[in-house]
């Protein structure tokens, strides 16, 4: 009986080691299932055994013969991946930027748009939209190339300006970039109201509820090595993040070189954020609530925080794409609106349930 | 141990500390005494490497401490500062933990040498029964006691107190510095600490350094630094210094202003 017990004591520990690679592997199950269903309805509905039919038949690898309409084929390769893995793509950067935020910033009001990128992102964006040219880069219009110079220009200057003396603490950061927003979005929604025309108004509201549809392959080919990659580099920073959470000089003095550490979350932050908004505006929500979301249930460690909540992220904005375009259909109701509805009541419920505590 | 030779420092123009020059030798257990603002914090952040002086040099073990890279010096230098806030719901085990962080290069997960190291530490200091509870629902001098676990779990072989028991209660002052003197005598590790409380340090530590306006007043074994004499210049505090009865320690008494009996 006690070698039982022992045996269990060992199962028990080794499960509990493999608890991190067990949640990922479900959350990536998650995921999966909510591009298979957002993938498969729309105002075509397409029968999930039937996309993932087309898509194994794409790999080159089977040859499953066509039970499925032309049409079908069509609509699920040229809008609707596209659309659902644009999605994927933008909750994954903005939940891991927030991620990256909040753990640097120590502030439970941090989001990727914190210090700057948002402002910086719709006063580029609006700019591009006044010029009376219009071309084409890699397929990204003027428009999205704007918003993505215009969210790093923002934290460069913002960082900047909170720099003295060959540091830049939290707080000056925090002010600056409150400043900075504050400017750009005065200079932004002046120049919109007196750009004097009429569809100006609509397109920069519409970039600043955001929107997923519209991607292409050859975009959605551009973003995803960006945000993948920056995903990527960003779990192996976690240790470091880790560290912030006791403060700079906690962190300084467990060997964290503070300032250069700062200086490269802060980029990937801020780089990652600029990746989603130039394919999608400003969606709103999910890279404040997201990391708080999934923090309160999995705890703060960032090794299993970030790359949860990038897999949460995906799939919370796959999900409320998938509202935005059917819930009114034929007409589309702007993500960042539901993102808010979908997710607001969703976190108070979290948080009033949670036993563990915050005290920022 | 560890070496300053003429080491100034200033914030900002406002000077702090003048020209010290102090030698520490491994398994000494040095406290640092002096009014609010005497520089007391300040040369332990120069110790630990985290703020660089403006003249002079710091040696550690020999190499340049400004030339090592900062997650050599924390392999060795480790710090228990007054108290850390925590805006996240780490466990007690997870805070310990982040004592390896030095040890960790990007790519290295923590193994099983970095869990046993905190298991040592936990157990050494007491605070095993308590690894899964949350650190922000502990009492003060339970954090206390997983921040110094936290220090202790870089393997230190200089552990630097800021003040470490200035907000705990007597029982937990007492006990965390016997903790640390106890570390002090079995395992050589080298401690400095800026205290608060006179008689304490006259009691735990075998030297101190007596700190006024930025420059070192007074250094040497307790009895014989703190006499009423430079009491009354170093703090402005007329009191009268007797001997502990059973210790022998010199024990300061303070007198209410305008007693008369």
């Amino acid at each position: 009986m006690f070698a039982l017990g022992n045996k269990t004591i060992k199962m028990f520990t080794r499960l509990k080691q493999n608890r991190r690679l067990l949640i990922l592997l479900a959350l990536g199950a998650l995921l999966l299932l909510c591009l298979l269903i957002a993938a498969a309805l729309g105002a075509v509905s397409i029968s999930a055994l039937d996309i993932i039919k087309m898509t194994l038949n794409k790999t080159g690898l089977f040859d499953f013969s066509a039970t499925w309409q032309p049409s079908a084929e069509t609509i699920l390769f040229q809008l609707r991946l596209p659309r659902v893995i644009a999605g994927a793509l933008v909750g994954a950067a903005l939940a891991s930027a927030g991620v990256l935020f909040q753990g640097l910033l120590r502030n439970p009001m941090a989001d990727p748009y914190i210090i700057g990128t948002s402002a910086g992102a719709a006063f580029g964006a609006t700019i591009a939209m006044m010029l009376p040219i219009s071309f084409a880069f890699l397929s990204f219009g003027l428009v999205s190339i704007a918003a993505f110079l215009g969210a790093l220009g923002a934290v460069f200057l913002v960082y900047n300006l909170a720099r003295v003396g060959g540091k830049t603490p939290i707080v000056s950061m925090l002010l600056a970039g409150f400043a900075v927003s504050a400017m750009l979005t005065a200079v932004m929604f002046f120049m919109v109201t007196r750009g004097g025309r009429p569809e100006l108004l609509h397109n920069a509201f519409s970039f600043l509820m955001g929107s997923v549809s519209g991607t292409d392959w050859t975009q959605i080919a551009i973003i995803a090595p960006l945000i993948i990659g920056g995903i990527v580099v960003a779990r192996f920073l976690a240790f470091r993040l880790n560290a912030f959470s006791l403060g700079e000089e906690g962190a300084a003095y467990l060997g964290i070189n503070v300032e250069r550490e700062k200086l490269i979350i802060l980029s990937l932050g801020s780089l990652l954020t600029a990746a989603a908004v130039c394919i999608s505006g400003l969606v709103g929500f999910v890279g404040l609530v997201v990391p708080h979301a999934v923090r309160l249930v999995l705890g703060p460690d960032h090794r299993l925080l970030l790359p949860a909540a990038a897999l949460s992220g995906a799939a919370f904005i796959v999900l409320a794409d998938l509202f935005a375009r059917t819930v009114l259909a034929p007409s589309e109701i702007p993500i960042g609106i539901l993102t808010a509805i979908i997710g607001a009541p969703f976190f108070i419920y979290l948080l009033r349930r949670t036993r563990r505590e915050y005290a920022f | 141990m560890i070496i300053l030779k003429h080491v100034s420092f200033s914030y900002n123009n406002t000077p702090v500390l003048h020209h010290i020059d102090l030698a520490v030798k491994k398994g000494e257990m040095v406290a640092l005494l002096g009014p609010n603002g005497s520089g007391k914090t300040t040369l332990l952040k120069l110790v630990s490497g985290v703020l660089r002086p403006n003249w002079g040099e710091i040696h550690l073990d020999g190499s340049i401490l400004s030339q090592i890279k900062r997650r050599k010096v924390a392999q060795c230098v480790a710090v228990v500062p007054q108290q850390f806030s925590m805006p996240f719901a780490f466990t007690l085990g997870e805070v310990v933990l982040l004592g390896r962080t030095p040890f960790h290069s990007l790519f290295s997960n923590d193994g099983e040498q970095d869990h046993r190291v905190v298991q040592q530490v936990i157990e050494c200091i007491g605070i095993a029964a308590l690894k899964e509870r949350f650190f922000n629902e502990l009492s003060g001098g339970e954090r206390q006691k997983a921040i110094l676990a936290m220090a202790l779990a870089q393997e230190p072989k200089l552990l630097l107190l800021d003040e470490p028991t200035a907000h705990l209660d007597i029982n937990h002052q007492v006990e965390i510095l016997d903790l640390v003197k106890s570390l002090n005598r079995e395992q050589w590790l080298t401690v400095i600490g800026a205290v608060h409380d006179l008689n304490l340090a006259a009691l735990y530590f075998d030297r101190i350094i007596l700190l006024k306006e930025g420059r070192i007043f007074d250094d040497g074994p307790p009895a014989e630094v703190l006499t009423e004499k430079a009491i009354e210049e170093v703090f402005s505090a007329s009191v009268l210094v007797t001997e502990h009865p059973v210790t022998k320690a010199p024990h300061i008494l303070i007198t209410p202003k305008g007693y008369t009996g």
